[in-house]
């Protein structure tokens, strides 16, 4: 059960931590070894825990700011039909920050806490999503790449090590997987209209290729956390192996759809079986993940206003909950 | 009481009549009610449920991982606790 | 008007109702005060959504003119929208939202439940759909009213405020015109009158628990039922209707 990682202040102490051996270090790293779940209640290395604090709440901060690009277009879906279905995507990602959160909150920490490192710049999230969504087309770019992307992750996370990130991964995966067909089904519609639709299409699918395909990380050699992760089956497989999955399958469906991946150095190696991308400019990523990117101040700003737009109701709810309880007590 | 948190409720659903409840996730809310509601609309959105149990995380027991050993290992050797521990004899019928 | 053109302008404007409150709510989507309300909101707004798709479908079939759900929410003019000034009301803050939203759907509540003894089957079946949705809602609502007006100072004189204001909009949902007239006669749609005292009584003791006053004056803003809207209205359903006014007659 959860009880260990909630409200950790004011609960008194079972005394000092237990030291982390190289007894302990090596008893816990045999049950990952042998795909056993780590528990909340769990022994596990501080570093340990510290690192999937940090991914899960990551994670959980990526779901919520993400909702921003796609909220934008549900006053304008083309649609009632098209309306409904973004909003139903929108709220599902609203649900899959919270269940992370949850299994974040399992490891001594609070979504207080997690959301006041986000909203202090502490804690970072997807920079995928400090790019602007500017037309209809690009709903359908970014449920198809980016949602397309986000699977090829979570799929592998729904068997790591910790449980409650692991149950809370298998939960999100079986939500998502519609998600990308939304997506994919309205780049078909737009590929199948006139030709303003399909100019819509091709233009969203030139700004969010390189984006998307950036969202699976540096290569792991520039990548500070990944080793670690893998060991401790945190993280399963390799950005690279994952980006170029994601490639590979992503490609034949850009060509069905009939739109050009804007990627002159393209090419499929017959003899390795994949395709080979161009340079990818880092140095892009590095400037949106330091917070230059078109949209990071509106992204955080949305949400901090969201956050103090709400305390009064927040502290209202208390307030009324505590004079409840007063009441029965009474 | 200066927490600023909604305090944090587990969630079970039945997902059928006939099924018990099994635990689904977790959501901050004010009070019970709320609570009620917001697992509702978190954890039944498709039809996953037809009956909804919360309750306050804090109040929740759990045994402790450390004691794993003494608290279960002991059934394991108890196998004649089992219905495929018995050797029945062949022409013997409804046992 | 024939018969039919009652049930099918009557429909139009339960639609409206349902499309302009449910566009009003994905407004705030993604600036909610807690996630679990975000989850909540969602759901209300697909709840009215979904409405307005029954109505304005069943509505078009009546017609017969080969325009569906989407011409009524995207091709019509403001004037052509019949939907209450309550519902077009600016989101504010969530005490206003939740006001606006209470005091709509105690009336809707009401409205749906006589509506499923009307003589239109499919209209009374529809009506039964809703009416599930609507008590969630007003079960939401409700409490939430509730805990605001009986939270902090700050909480019930922002509610207060809200209650003040958005009072002056109330008054028309039970201003009995022609169309409602010809509904009650030709359908055995519902009696405003009727709906009225049971409303009243309602929020009425709803604000009593709420610790909220009851306003006094009765002045009532109208117009919306007949397609005179408020200036809101215009951004509403310019944003709303931009892309297929831009690229008109195209599949998406």
């Amino acid at each position: 059960m959860y009880t260990q990682g909630l409200d950790q202040k004011g609960k008194k102490s079972d005394g000092p931590a237990p030291v982390e051996s190289t007894e302990r270090l090596a008893a816990f790293q045999a049950r990952v070894d042998a795909e056993e779940k780590i528990e909340p209640k769990d022994w596990m290395p501080e570093a340990y825990r510290k690192t999937l604090v940090r991914q899960i709440s990551q994670h959980a901060h990526s779901e919520i700011i993400g909702m921003q690009p796609e909220g934008n277009w549900l006053t304008r879906a083309p649609t009632l039909r098209r309306k409904c279905i973004l909003l139903a995507k929108v709220q599902d990602e609203a649900g899959h920050g919270l269940y992370l959160y949850g299994s974040g909150e399992t490891l001594g920490t609070s979504r207080d806490q997690m959301i006041d490192d986000l909203l202090i710049g502490k804690a970072k999230y997807s920079s995928i999503f400090n790019y602007p969504a500017l037309t209809w087309a690009d709903m359908g770019a970014i449920g198809w790449l980016v949602d397309g992307a986000a699977i090829m992750n979570q799929i592998p996370l729904c068997r790591c090590s910790y449980g409650p990130y692991a149950r809370a991964m298998v939960r999100i995966c079986k939500e998502e997987s519609f998600h990308q067909r939304q997506g994919f089904e309205i780049m078909l519609s737009l590929s199948r209209g006139n030709q303003a639709q399909k100019d819509m299409a091709q233009d969203a699918l030139n700004r969010w290729w390189w984006p998307s395909i950036m969202m699976f990380g540096p290569s792991d050699k520039d990548s500070k956390h990944s080793a670690q992760s893998m060991v401790w089956k945190i993280k399963r497989f390799s950005n690279d192996e994952l980006r170029q999955k994601f490639v590979d399958v992503t490609v034949p469906q850009a060509e069905f759809l009939g739109l050009r991946v804007p990627d002159d150095d393209l090419k499929f190696d017959k003899k390795a079986g994949h395709y080979d991308i161009g340079e990818i400019d880092w140095q892009e990523f590095y400037e949106v993940l330091k917070g230059n990117g078109p949209c990071n101040r509106q992204r955080m700003a949305k949400r901090q206003k969201a956050h103090n737009d709400g305390a009064w109701v927040r502290e209202a709810a208390r307030a009324y909950a505590a004079k409840q309880a007063d009441k029965k007590a009474a | 009481m200066a927490d600023k948190n909604w305090p944090l409720y587990e969630v079970f659903i039945r997902s059928k009549s006939g099924l018990s409840h099994r635990h689904a996730g977790s959501v901050h809310a004010a009070d019970d009610e709320m609570a009620l509601d917001h697992a509702r609309d978190v954890y039944t959105r498709r039809n996953e449920g037809i009956s909804i149990w919360v309750v306050r995380s804090s109040e929740i027991v759990a045994s402790d991982p450390a004691e794993s050993s003494a608290l279960f290992e002991p059934a394991t050797d108890k196998i004649y606790r089992h219905p495929t521990f018995y050797e029945i004899p062949d022409g013997v019928e409804n046992l | 008007m024939s018969k039919k053109d009652i049930l099918i302008a009557y429909l139009l404007r339960l639609g409206d109702n349902a499309l302009v409150l449910g566009q009003r709510l994905t407004e705030i989507v993604a600036a909610g005060p807690e996630l679990e309300e975000e989850l909540a909101n969602a759901n209300l707004a697909l709840d009215y959504l979904g409405q307005a798709r029954m109505f304005y479908s069943y509505a078009g079939e009546l017609e017969g003119k080969d325009r569906g759900e989407d011409y009524f929410a995207f091709l019509r003019e403001e004037g052509e929208f019949r939907n209450l000034l309550l519902v077009e009301q600016p989101n504010g803050h969530f005490g206003d939202t939740i006001i606006r939203q209470v005091l709509f759907d105690i009336f809707y509540l009401l409205q749906l439940d006589a509506l499923q003894s009307c003589s239109d089957e499919r209209l009374a079946e529809i009506a039964a759909k809703a009416i599930k949705e609507i008590r969630y809602h007003l079960r939401h609502g409700r409490q939430w009213m509730i805990r605001l007006g009986d939270g902090t100072d700050q909480s019930h004189q922002r509610v207060s405020d809200s209650v003040q204001h958005l009072w002056m909009y109330t008054g028309e949902m039970f201003a009995t015109d022609a169309l409602d007239d010809a509904m009650r006669k030709e359908w055995d749609g519902p009696d405003l009158a009727l709906l009225k005292e049971r409303w009243q009584a309602e929020v009425a003791q709803m604000l009593d628990e709420a610790t909220i006053s009851l306003p006094d004056g009765d002045w009532a803003a109208d117009g919306g039922k007949q397609g005179r809207h408020t200036e809101h209205f215009g951004y509403l359903i310019a944003e709303m209707q931009h892309l297929q006014r831009v690229h008109p007659g195209l599949s998406w």
